[in-house]
């Protein structure tokens, strides 16, 4: 049986039924990673033995009825997540010998519910990429080609749902990490509203605007385990005061009279035509259930991208102060004294890409320059928000493309930091707002997959993912998985 | 070194480190306690593991909260925390959370007393922030060891306006600052084991001058005496300098106890640009209307109000009223003997006098003395109600600091109440007076100064027991005969 082609809620009424086991289902996808991600390098660790021992606990909760909500799952966990025992490597040489010492909120929270780990997901490094070619532990492949890049910098977690190594993948999404390789694999990516998924334990890159999310086939099997993951985490300041909400029960009500915005200051750019032709069949499907669609103003949308490269930089600064070579991770040989124990840890075990943003925050935080740069970003990223706020009185999602084009081919941008950064155009304003946003599959160009976004309200992911499950309900583009 | 008042004045500020008595740490669970085994206490998040998150300890603002209060502050609501920025190995983040645009307690001021008079001084602001860890560089042959016991220990660092102009007016502001902490029970205060610093920057200047000379800062100096000396060297050092046509540098200075001299540590020229953020771990706090009413509720008497308060109810001097009701401890012992005593200001001398004498020699706090308050007022009381004299309740207060027996047993065990019988007296007297004819004939010729002599007699004879007043008027009344 090819279990890998069962829907994650289909798995579970498999396992429920009794029709298979966890054990059977988790090794099914181990043979899957072992045979096929060899040439993805989808994965930095796979958790074959654990994988095992909780397939194995989780059958036999099921036998003696005692099962818990998700029981028997696997999933594959970004690197990013804190994993206690396991290592835990951010995609950086930094951390490439550090077994974390606790696991994060999310893992934990999953893991209660039973699911069964498969293995880390490659990124890239400290979650800084558009391509996830910055890896300390290489670059990871596109499974519809392998010789473009998966997007990033959840691109391991996208590349292995993609290749169906695993069924769903966890990710992190700071200007666009989890929409945009979800658009470039064909996969559905969410990103919440920021303080719905705990960051304890999500190792940080930049804090305000860091959030983690799945990156799934559907939104039907993406709602079922962002559900699981959310909900008020004490361990973390920013997290909502808010319960698990329920994503998974409207799922199929119709959105017909509901209001679709198209921000004109998208749509006014040059955008690809093969991509304004999906998006504008996207648009028809959506009409064709009842929507109506509005046409809305973002006046300040075009400052998101200057925006955010101050504030991540910045943050990003501070953040990986703590990589010093002292308590954990790489340290460089034979220090000479202190300075030089720091210095040569950093320089030795950051990549370009990352030492590119250190520097550049550094900067923008140094006296004299942080009223020009951070403070004055800070305003800025206030504007955008109200933007938003003032759209969402008048419409209910706001749709877009998700990213610039198709998937591009590696090596393509690794020169040129601000083509990169142009991937995330479309993305980066619902971090700068803290909006739940979602990338789903709505066409194809040569052979690879594109896809639109949504962004809702704040807190209404459940209205994003019902928009995206009835567009799934009544198209196939999601349905559509690489020959690999 | 010559008398500089006479041209120059300085112009000092203090940076006051306090370090607050919670039972856990300011952004972790973890235990504060003092002197545990290096790093058994740091959790994960005192060692800055990744993707560990700060979470706020209540608690501090509670006590923030009494000390803005007690400094006639503005509490600020909402207030937030920033970062700031510099590498040391024991500071594990790479930067300390700390305040700076909102810092919780901010515009207060605080009254001091100096034998020149009372002077206001300005308190800028006191913030949150954690401490560092400690770097131990005598262990390790060649190497240093960290201990991040101390990392996340919440400080409140109190910032005075550069108003204070001498040593002396330094310490007072000091002190007072200790006697509020002390008062509010927000820390031991304790500067010999580091949970009250002082870093103090001097500047000097020609008086008359508007303009501000080049400051340096003088840190961590670790006692009231040393902070006094530490400013006097600096001020004399910085005009000496100016005058002999260097020029100050902007520098921080570590004080030298031993050799009471401050040497540069490094030159603020080359220091670090801290880029201050707002923590984005961290959402700024709100501190409700209903939240600070509840926990000035819980505010002690404060010692100026106690002080007052002695000079009304009991009739004390301000001298005396000053000097109990800096500590809270003595205070509280002071009311207790006096409740006892029925005599405020013979409680007042003995706490000051003997019972201070005796706890300096052992070294003790008033919580330590060997002499109860309650066995105190008690002595006190006998000495009030003429059962001894003040002399025999000395050698009393020693045979209770010794044996910790009950004041009336050692009177009775050893026969020491005071003879107050006129006829007693009068026969030891007679017989003083029959043994001294010589002495009786020298006076009554005129040596008015041999009276001493008989009183001193008489009261030999009584082995200290006649009383003194009785004594006098019996005498000279038996002498002028």
């Amino acid at each position: 049986m090819d279990l890998h082609k069962l829907s994650l809620s289909k798995q579970l009424e498999g396992l429920k039924k009794g029709d298979f086991t966890s054990t059977e289902l988790t090794s099914h996808y181990l043979n899957r990673i072992s045979e096929l991600d060899g040439q993805l390098n989808s994965f930095i660790t796979v958790t074959e033995d654990q994988a095992l021992s909780q397939a194995k606990a989780a059958d036999d909760r099921y036998k003696t009825n005692n099962n818990f909500f998700l029981d028997g799952l696997p999933i594959a966990h970004k690197d990013i997540f804190c994993t206690k025992g396991v290592l835990t490597t951010c995609g950086s040489k930094m951390l490439s010998n550090f077994e974390a010492p606790y696991s994060s909120t999310v893992y934990e929270k999953l893991d209660k519910n039973g699911m069964v780990m498969l293995g880390k997901t490659n990124m890239d490094e400290f979650a800084m990429g558009s391509s996830n070619e910055t890896s300390y532990f290489g670059p990871v492949k596109n499974p519809w080609n392998i010789e473009y890049v998966p997007g990033g910098s959840s691109g391991g977690s996208a590349s292995c749902v993609s290749a169906e190594l695993a069924p769903i993948a966890t990710a992190t999404d700071t200007g666009g990490s989890i929409r945009q390789p979800a658009s470039l694999c064909g996969l559905t990516g969410i990103k919440p509203t920021y303080g719905r998924v705990s960051r304890y334990g999500m190792i940080a890159f930049a804090s305000s605007l860091d959030q983690g999310g799945v990156i799934a086939k559907s939104a039907e099997d993406a709602a079922l385990i962002l559900e699981a993951m959310s909900g008020h985490d004490p361990k973390d300041s920013t997290s909502l005061k808010l319960d698990q909400p329920d994503l998974t029960n409207n799922l199929n009500n119709p959105i017909k009279g509901m209001k679709i915005g198209l921000p004109k200051e998208f749509f006014e750019k040059e955008m690809a035509p093969y991509v304004l032709k999906s998006i504008e069949e996207a648009i028809e499907v959506y009409k064709s259930l009842g929507a109506e669609i509005v046409e809305i103003s973002l006046g300040n949308i075009n400052l998101s991208l200057p925006i955010y490269y101050i504030i991540a930089p910045a943050e990003c600064s501070a953040n990986l102060s703590r990589y010093d070579g002292v308590r954990y991770g790489y340290r460089c040989e034979d220090p000479k004294d202190i300075e030089d124990l720091f210095m040569r840890t950093r320089e030795e075990g950051f990549g370009a890409e990352v030492k590119r943003r250190i520097l550049i925050g550094t900067y923008a935080l140094s006296a004299g320059y942080y009223d020009a740069f951070y403070l004055k970003a800070q305003k800025c990223r206030q504007l955008v928000a109200n933007d938003f706020s003032e759209a969402f009185k008048s419409v209910d999602v706001i749709l877009s493309p998700t990213t610039p084009g198709t998937s591009f081919k590696s090596g393509e941008k690794t020169n040129d930091p601000v083509e990169m950064y142009l991937q995330d155009i479309f993305t980066i304003p619902a971090n700068l707002a803290g909006l739940p946003g979602l990338s789903i599959p709505c066409g194809e160009h040569n052979g690879l997959p594109l896809g639109m976004q949504l962004v809702g309200n704040s807190l209404e992911e459940g209205k994003l993912l019902q928009f995206a499950h009835s567009f799934q309900s009544n198209t196939d583009w999601h349905m559509k998985m690489p020959n690999i | 070194m010559k008398n500089y008042s006479e041209d120059w004045e300085a112009v000092i500020g203090l940076e006051i480190h306090v370090q607050l008595s919670t039972k856990s740490k300011l952004f972790s669970g973890a235990s504060t306690d003092f002197g545990a085994l290096p790093n058994t206490q740091a959790c994960n998040i005192d060692l800055a593991m990744p993707g560990v998150l700060p979470v706020l300890n209540e608690e501090v603002l509670k006590m923030a909260v009494k000390l803005g209060k007690a400094l006639n502050a503005e509490i600020n609501s909402p207030t937030s925390f920033a970062r700031k920025n510099y590498f040391y190995p024991d500071s594990p983040k790479g930067y300390q959370i700390s305040q700076m645009d909102k810092p919780i307690v901010e515009n207060g001021y605080l009254d001091i007393e100096t034998e020149n008079g009372g002077k206001r001084i300005g308190v800028t602001r006191a913030h949150l922030e954690e401490d560092a860890g400690k770097s131990l560089h005598d262990d390790f042959e060649g190497q240093s060891g960290i201990d991040l016991n101390r990392a996340g220990t919440p400080l409140l660092e109190i910032v005075s306006e550069p108003e204070i102009n001498t040593p002396e007016e330094a310490v007072a502001y000091l002190k007072s600052i200790h006697s509020i902490i002390r008062y509010l029970e927000i820390s031991d205060g304790n500067m010999a084991e580091g949970s009250m610093r002082c870093d103090a920057n001097v500047s000097v200047r020609k008086i008359g001058e508007e303009k501000l000379g080049t400051r340096t800062e003088t840190k961590n100096v670790n006692s009231f005496r040393f902070v006094e000396k530490a400013i006097q060297y600096e001020i004399e050092r910085q005009i000496h300098e100016i005058e002999s046509g260097n020029k100050i540098t902007q520098e921080t200075r570590l004080y030298d106890s031993q050799a009471n001299t401050t040497r540069p540590m490094r030159s603020k020229e080359f220091a670090n640009d801290y880029r201050y953020f707002p923590e984005p771990d961290l959402l700024p706090v709100n501190l409700e209307k209903e939240f600070i009413e509840e926990v000035l509720k819980t505010m002690p008497e404060m010692p100026t109000e106690k002080k007052e308060r002695f000079v009304s109810e009991f009739s004390l001097s301000q001298y005396d009223a000053d000097l109990l009701a800096a500590d809270k401890d003595i205070a509280e012992f002071f009311e207790e003997v006096t409740k006892v005593s029925n005599s405020p200001k013979l409680s007042a001398n003995w706490i000051m006098g003997e019972l201070s004498a005796e706890l300096n020699n052992e070294n003790l706090n008033i919580k330590e003395s060997k002499v109860s308050s309650n066995k105190l007022g008690q002595l006190i009381s006998r000495i009030e109600d003429g059962t001894i004299s003040g002399k025999i309740a000395k050698d009393i207060f020693e045979k209770i600091w010794t044996t910790g027996k009950e004041v009336d047993d050692i009177i009775k065990e050893e026969g020491l109440e005071q003879v107050t019988d006129d006829q007693e007296i009068e026969s030891m007297i007679d017989e003083v007076i029959e043994n001294n004819p010589q002495q009786l004939e020298q006076y009554r010729s005129g040596k008015d100064r041999l009276f001493g002599f008989f009183v001193g007699q008489v009261m030999k004879a009584s082995q200290g027991k006649a009383n003194p007043r009785q004594v006098n008027d019996i005498l000279k009344s038996k002498l002028e005969k």
